[in-house]
């Protein structure tokens, strides 16, 4: 066991990754000697070469567009996005192209591309720096998609999502990436597949589900609730694509109560894909509506007023209070 | 080869071309790069200092394999439209026109050289060996693909217009790692050296993947040889519309050689792809091949070229067909006679028969085929829905052989499958 940062588990994670598949490399904007904009590839072209660590020219669909490339010929590329709201401008070939490879050659090639997208808002900065488009990709056949809470998670995702033969996002929560962990670097433990929904904290009365950046929000919630007596289970989804919905449907028909938190607006989102599997599921162990915290049907706020854009405590206690109110 | 008779002319461009290059002139203060042209529209073969020694490998054998392969996949062209007129085929896309661009470039690769086509490149699929009916199973809707692209390295068609020339460059990175990897682990073993062609056209020009392929190919001096081929109508936008100066002059804001050539002028075309192929793989970096040619049919099936062109237009440029104008040098040059041209046409008709026939008997896929092809690896929501799909469907199956039981929608079937 090791203590360290979400964003050195990852570099460490790519390390380890590089080091075990010769065929694999990482390509991005400034990931090279300046070790990317949050230092995430720090010290990797130093130590694999300018051949596995490609600083990239400025275009995010020729970053992705060239992995496909390289993943038919073989190779396991990690693209970086810098920011979250940079990845539009390769939205086409995630979407039209790097999903559908392999159905539309009936199986007969596969593109195990991993794209890493820094995620989600809270650090005040400016506009197309915070965004949470994680529902636009999950929307999409062929794509998988997880998002790490923590470091021992993060520093064993990325090194499964580098082995996966599916073109696999990683959704990296920017705003925790100085959240410090331990990491087991031996074993993977629990975190042995990315795929599974993780029970945080074992309650009775509510659930409430979180992934990425809202999940210490969430726990923090729970806390607080536990001191008005409320004992209420949290769940950190990890993968949002596929969705653990077995893990969530036995929460509910415990609790009979889901919250599911998102950064990302409601309207569209995850949340009510959640909303409704689990009401289609577990219908007759709810004792409420599941209720959404997200977002606001608005593109991401200015800095200075994202304080009361962002779910925090207090909305997920409201929305609890909402929930045990029937 | 021994015919030195040089065209008369540089190229008889149309009316459109000439303003063209005058308003590149004007804009860049150069003139643009002259159109390579071997084969003139009246059959006669010229010579040209870098060019020729490519075209001169071109031996009688060869040169009349050039026309039969053009009469096949012309011939085989007809045969598709109609078969979309039949009802046959969902949509067809055209080539006829293109065949020197396609079957000149096509023949010039060698079978470790890598092709990422468009969806027009009939042509080239013939010259790498696609069964010409698996092609036609995108167009039949039995199948997004249709062949397995590790078979013959022509990869699948790809219709969201230039995201193949990213991948292109991307597979060209990768023969550039593999050739690194191949030294450092066996010095001693050789393998030919490969390059990478990417097919698009005057249309998809104006796409950005297209700048950012040549920005990622030329920061990397990545072995690919870009294809562009003129056709000169983008559906019904004219290349006008597309750019103010040649497409081959582009080459030269990123740093590569650009070549205009005659795209209907099956020798020059293959003298020319040979010449980047070759630049190419000996790692001299990426070229740019503007084919300079004409779609003299629809885009597709499903537009009308009465309505966005004149058809004179059309008439000066079957004046420069390009089969007509490999037929009379064959002709001249006594390298071909009337039994030949009658064989062409006797295995035209054949392929085409057997293309029919072969397209009629095109099965149509299971959809759980889509589903196991979705992901590679075990996916749980696509699983559930299989399951889900598998029960709906033995409702139907019930039903039938229960009579007066409706297993249909909204029965106790469906119930159940819907509260898993």
């Amino acid at each position: 066991m090791t203590t360290m940062t979400i964003a050195k588990a990852i570099n460490e994670g790519l390390r380890a990754a590089l080091a075990n598949n010769p065929k694999s490399l990482l390509m991005g904007e400034d990931i090279g000697p300046l070790g990317g904009v949050y230092r995430v590839t720090d010290g990797l072209i130093a130590e694999f070469g300018p051949d596995r660590v490609v600083d990239t020219p400025l275009a995010e669909s020729g970053i992705i567009g060239t992995a496909i490339g390289l993943a038919l010929r073989g190779y396991s590329p990690v693209c970086e996005i810098q920011f979250d709201g940079f990845v539009f401008p390769g939205f086409n070939q995630i979407t039209t192209q790097l999903a559908k490879m392999h159905a539309r050659s009936n199986g007969n090639l596969t593109v195990p591309v991993v794209i890493r997208i820094p995620y989600g808002g809270g650090i005040g900065s400016v506009e197309h720096h915070s965004e949470s488009p994680e529902a636009l990709f999950a929307h999409t056949a062929g794509l998988r998609i997880i998002t790490p809470s923590n470091p021992h998670d993060a520093y064993w995702m990325i090194q499964q999502a580098v082995d996966c033969q599916d073109p696999i996002i990683i959704f990296e929560p920017k705003r925790r990436y100085w959240l410090k962990g331990e990491v087991d670097v031996q074993e993977a433990g629990t975190a042995a597949d990315p795929f599974k929904a993780h029970v945080l904290r074992e309650g009775t009365d509510a659930t409430i589900v979180a992934y990425g950046p809202l999940v210490p929000v969430a726990l923090a919630a729970a806390n607080a609730a536990a001191e008005d007596g409320r004992n209420v289970e949290v769940i950190d989804l990890r993968s949002l694509s596929p969705i653990d919905f077995d893990t969530v449907t036995e929460s509910v028909t415990k609790t009979g109560r889901l919250i599911v938190a998102h950064e990302a607006p409601t309207f569209g989102g995850l949340g009510g894909e959640i909303a409704a599997r689990i009401s289609e599921r577990a219908f007759l162990s709810l004792e409420a509506p599941v209720i959404r915290v997200g977002g606001f049907h608005m593109p991401y706020p200015v800095a200075k007023v994202e304080e009361d854009y962002l779910p925090d405590i207090d909305r997920i206690l409201e929305a609890l209070d909402r929930a045990m109110a029937y | 080869m021994g015919a030195t008779h040089l065209p008369s002319t540089e190229f008889d461009g149309t009316a459109v071309d000439d303003q063209l290059e005058a308003e590149a002139e004007a804009a860049m203060g150069e003139p643009p790069a002259p159109m390579v042209q071997l084969l003139c529209p009246e059959g006669k073969l010229g010579t040209h200092p870098v060019f020729s020694e490519y075209a001169e490998k071109l031996d009688p054998e060869k040169l009349r394999r050039l026309y039969a392969d053009m009469a096949a996949i012309r011939r085989f062209d007809v045969e598709a439209t109609a078969l979309q007129r039949q009802g046959q085929l969902a949509l067809w896309v055209p080539l006829t026109g293109q065949e020197a661009a396609q079957i000149g470039s096509g023949r010039a690769s060698q079978p470790q050289d890598y092709i990422f086509p468009t969806y027009r490149e009939h042509g080239v699929a013939l010259t790498r060996n696609v069964d010409l009916a698996e092609l036609l199973r995108q167009f039949r809707g039995v199948s997004n693909g249709g062949w397995n692209p590790k078979d013959t390295n022509f990869h699948l068609y790809t219709l969201v217009l230039a995201a193949q020339t990213l991948h292109a460059v991307g597979y060209a990175m990768g023969i550039q790692r593999d050739q690194k990897l191949a030294a450092t682990s066996d010095p001693a073993r050789t393998e030919p050296a490969a390059a990478v062609m990417a097919y698009y056209g005057d249309g998809a020009s104006s796409e950005g993947d297209v700048h950012e392929s040549m920005v990622f190919a030329s920061s990397f001096n990545a072995p690919v040889v870009f294809f562009c081929q003129n056709n000169h109508w983008a559906i019904s936008v004219p290349s006008t519309v597309q750019t103010r100066i040649p497409l081959s002059n582009r080459a030269k804001g990123y740093g590569f050689p650009g070549i205009r050539v005659d795209g209907n002028d099956v020798i020059a075309v293959h003298a020319v792809t040979e010449w980047a192929l070759d630049h190419a793989r000996q790692g001299k970096g990426p070229v740019l091949i503007e084919a300079f040619t004409y779609r003299l049919g629809a885009h597709t099936t499903a537009d009308d070229p009465t309505k966005y062109r004149e058809s004179a237009e059309e008439d000066s440029w079957r004046a420069k067909d390009p089969l007509i104008r490999l037929e009379k040098y064959l002709r001249t040059q006594h390298l071909a006679d009337d039994d030949f041209f009658a064989q062409v046409k006797a295995d035209g008709d054949e392929l085409a028969s057997y293309v029919r026939r072969t397209t009629h008997d095109l099965e149509t896929p299971d959809i759980r085929n889509a589903f196991a092809n979705t992901y590679v690896e075990a996916h749980p929501l696509v699983a559930e829905e299989l399951a889900w799909f598998e029960e709906y469907s033995a409702g139907f199956a019930a039903g039938d052989s229960d009579e007066g039981a409706d297993a249909g929608p909204g029965t106790q079937a469906d119930t159940e499958a819907g509260s898993r």
